[in-house]
């Protein structure tokens, strides 16, 4: 047994952390590799693909209806689910109410003292949205994650969340040993976006793991709620994501410390490929415009 | 002309300043110089000027002696209010190792209609963190409402984690109020916010204001003689004293604030003539408001020795009829005999000993001249948490020389103390046994060393007793090493 690799999954909301990394992780399984799952997101979904269903049980409700964490057995909170990778989920409060941060350090730390990690090859913490404060960077401090993946798209937003993410890295990086393991590009069809994608990266100091195409059997399996491992192994979709395992798996070790840009830096880069216009730009093109019309 | 300026003198105030201010790192020396003075009379000026920098952050690193927020709302304002009951909202501990640290006397039975002494606490779980605690602060006044039937209404008094988790105490104390048909206050007085304590007593002031004088119903009635005594904390029986003394003037106390007060008695303070302010720093906010809203005018007087004591009550006394001043000549003569024969006993045992205080609120000026009347020197004084209008209002009772220091740090403290060595040093808890061992006699000037009362013409008698008891202990004569004689 090689010995444990733990990962996590960042990027903006709703670019699909939670599809691509349970994809991911589902062909990973095929690679003979003993996973498990930490869902660090209050709603609970980062699992729902793999259990096929979504999870009821989690950390921080069974601990607030048994007392608190020292009350709870791991077999509690450990459900197992498609070709036996181990999920759990952090859970937490509903919105607008107490400290969800706090609540995935306690979850992850019940974790590690309960040796949930044990004879795993791999753990895959899920994590929402963008980093918001100390408790959901908690997987990239001191001795979680060694690698992190941005999952991110052409947008605008999702590269300004990917530098975010990637600044947070950084904070972390010289204390403990996390690292930056590449971009993933979850295909948005916006214009450039595989160009776009590369050259953050290379910003970064970094590479575009892999560039995800956007196929609806995601979104068919998805209402299943199975991957499209499961749903459609012999897809093309599957073999992307298979592919996406297989560039993870051997990207062991290979995560580099990155080099987060400034706003203006990033708006530059996006001029540079035309998607956003300077003001002399956009200028001529009024003026041409006039001409035309007069 | 204190001692520290007199020809022989052990070192001038700016030299020693200077000295201490050497052992730090330059950044932070020339910041913490911008605290220490000696008070200098001005060209021009009557009264020599002790103006520092106050009221901004500690130095992070130093021993600091403030307290924070929370301590300044529960500790202080709040937690003396005899009929409520007051909830440290958050995890066990400030609630817990800040219980009845304040002596603050009041009559009644604890756990029927008197809480002060009660530590009761939302006891914050790791659940309550992230879930919030919304939900068990409400069952929480429900089994106050049952335990304690009796009790006239509840605080919330916000501990840091609220703060931080964004718990909505206001709507869970609407709710409840509606409820149970009772006054329920909730504090945002979380440790972090502010510098010190005094942003605790502030925010607590401005909740005096929002949730107890809501509305005017109670603005009218009660006789010309109506008084409210504002900051006094009854601190061994202090506000007793000074109440019974007003009393013989003439005067009806409608409210003591905070000290063996009631909500009721809070409630109907706006009825008075003039409020009478003695702790300024802590409660100067409410009386303004009051001014403000209800044309109540306020006054700040004095209760530490004889000298003060007097001009005070003649200062109240001008504020009202003949009667009352004549009133007031009658108590100061009655009390004469008294004080002469307190005088009498300790002034020979106390007459030029040197004194340094370090204290809050009111203190570091309000005392001095109870010293003053023993024939003692202030040498140097400063304070906890004042602002810049406390140093103001100290000028007219320090005596040219005197050192001043703001937010003194452990080092600071420990360096003037053992550098000038003063035959009495009043401060805290933290500083008492640190000062002992240097063989310098100790006060503490917080809680009067689980004596009191000091205020009023009775409060003289203790005040001068304790002193006397504390320079005078023949334990002081043991602390020289034998050896050393014999050499």
């Amino acid at each position: 047994m090689s010995a444990l690799r733990q990962i996590a999954f960042y990027g903006k909301g709703g670019i699909g952390k939670s599809t691509t990394s349970q994809n991911t992780l589902a062909a990973l399984v095929e690679l003979d590799q003993k996973i498990m799952i930490v869902g660090c997101d209050p709603k609970a979904d980062s699992t729902r693909l793999i259990l096929n269903t979504k999870l009821q049980d989690t950390v921080l409700h069974l601990a607030a209806e048994a007392g608190s964490v020292e009350d709870l057995e791991l077999e509690d909170v450990v459900k197992i689910g498609y070709k036996d990778i181990k999920c759990v989920e952090a859970g937490g409060p509903e919105p607008g109410v107490g400290c969800a941060g706090r609540g995935v350090i306690t979850a992850i730390n019940f974790l590690e003292e309960n040796g949930a990690y044990d004879d795993m090859d791999y753990i895959s913490y899920d994590v929402l949205g963008d980093v918001v404060c100390g408790g959901f960077a908690m997987p990239i401090r001191e001795n979680k994650a060694q690698e992190i993946y941005i999952v991110m798209s052409g947008e605008m937003m999702a590269l300004y969340a990917a530098n975010n993410i990637a600044k947070g890295i950084l904070k972390y990086a010289h204390s403990g040993g996390v690292r930056l393991g590449g971009l993933i590009c979850n295909e948005r069809r916006t214009d450039k976006e595989l160009e776009l994608s590369e050259a953050l990266a290379g910003r970064l100091g970094t590479k575009l793991i892999h560039f995800v195409p956007r196929d609806n059997i995601v979104q068919h399996a998805e209402l299943r709620r199975q991957t499209v491992i499961q749903y459609a192994p012999d897809s093309k979709q599957a073999g992307e994501y298979r592919e996406l395992a297989r560039k993870i798996h051997e990207n062991s070790g290979k995560g580099v410390i990155p080099t987060p840009i400034t706003m203006e830096e990033l708006e530059e880069m996006l001029m540079e490929f035309g998607i956003l216009k300077t003001e002399e730009q956009q200028l001529a093109e009024l003026e041409a415009k006039e001409k035309a019309s007069a | 002309m204190t001692p520290l300026d007199e020809a022989g003198g052990t070192v001038s105030g700016e030299d020693l300043i200077a000295e201490v201010l050497s052992a730090y790192p330059a950044k932070f020396g020339k910041r913490r110089s911008k605290h220490l003075t000696v008070a200098r009379t001005a060209e021009g000026e009557d009264a020599p000027g002790c103006g520092v920098k106050s009221n901004v952050k500690s130095i992070p690193g130093v021993m600091t002696i403030r307290g924070c927020a929370y301590a300044g709302s529960k500790g202080v304002v709040w937690g003396p209010i005899k009929d409520m009951v007051h909830i440290s909202h958050g995890p066990v501990g400030c609630g817990h190792y800040s219980w009845s640290q304040r002596r603050n006397y009041f009559n009644g039975t604890t756990g029927i209609n008197s809480f002060v002494t009660m530590q009761v606490t939302s006891d914050f779980q790791e659940r309550d963190i992230v879930f919030g605690g919304d939900k068990k602060l409400g069952t929480m006044i429900d089994e106050i409402e049952t335990l304690f039937p009796l009790n006239k209404g509840v605080t919330v008094q916000s501990e840091c984690p609220i703060g931080l988790i964004g718990d909505d105490i206001e709507g869970v104390a609407k709710k409840k109020a509606k409820e149970i048909g009772k006054t329920i206050v909730p504090v945002r007085c979380e440790g972090f916010r502010g510098v010190s304590q005094s942003l605790g007593h502030h925010i607590a002031n401005d909740t005096i204001r929002d949730y107890v004088l809501k509305d005017k119903a109670n603005a009218d009635g009660g006789t010309d003689y109506d008084v409210n005594v504002i900051g006094d904390y009854n601190i061994g029986g202090d506000a007793w004293a000074s109440r019974r003394l007003l009393e013989e003037l003439g005067l009806r106390v409608v409210s003591v604030w905070s000290g063996d007060c009631t909500l009721s008695e809070m409630e109907h303070a706006p009825k008075a003539k003039l409020n009478l302010i003695h702790c300024y720093r802590s409660m100067n906010y409410i009386c303004r408001h009051m001014e403000e809203t209800f044309g109540v005018p306020w006054m700040e007087f004095n209760f530490f020795g004889p000298t003060q004591i007097a001009k005070s009550l003649r200062d109240i006394a001008s504020k009202f009829d003949e009667t009352i001043q004549k009133n007031a000549e009658a108590v100061i003569a009655k009390y004469q005999p008294m004080v002469d024969a307190v005088l009498a006993k300790y002034k020979p045992r106390l007459e030029n000993k040197k004194v340094m205080l370090y204290v809050g609120g009111l203190r570091p000026r309000h005392v001095a001249t109870a010293y003053d009347d023993l024939g003692m020197d202030i040498i140097g004084t400063g304070y906890e948490f004042a602002h810049g209008d406390d140093y103001k209002r100290t000028s007219p009772y320090v005596k040219e020389g005197t050192l001043i220091y703001d937010d003194v740090t452990g080092f600071e403290l420990e360096q003037f103390i053992e550098k000038l060595r003063p035959d009495l040093v009043g401060s805290g808890i933290k500083e008492k046994y640190a000062t002992q061992k240097m063989g310098i006699p100790f006060r503490q000037m917080h809680s009067w060393d689980y004596s009191g009362p000091y205020h009023g013409y009775d409060g003289f008698a203790v005040f001068a007793r304790d002193m006397d008891m504390a320079v005078n202990s023949p334990v002081w004569s043991l602390t020289k090493a034998p050896w050393k004689a014999a050499s």
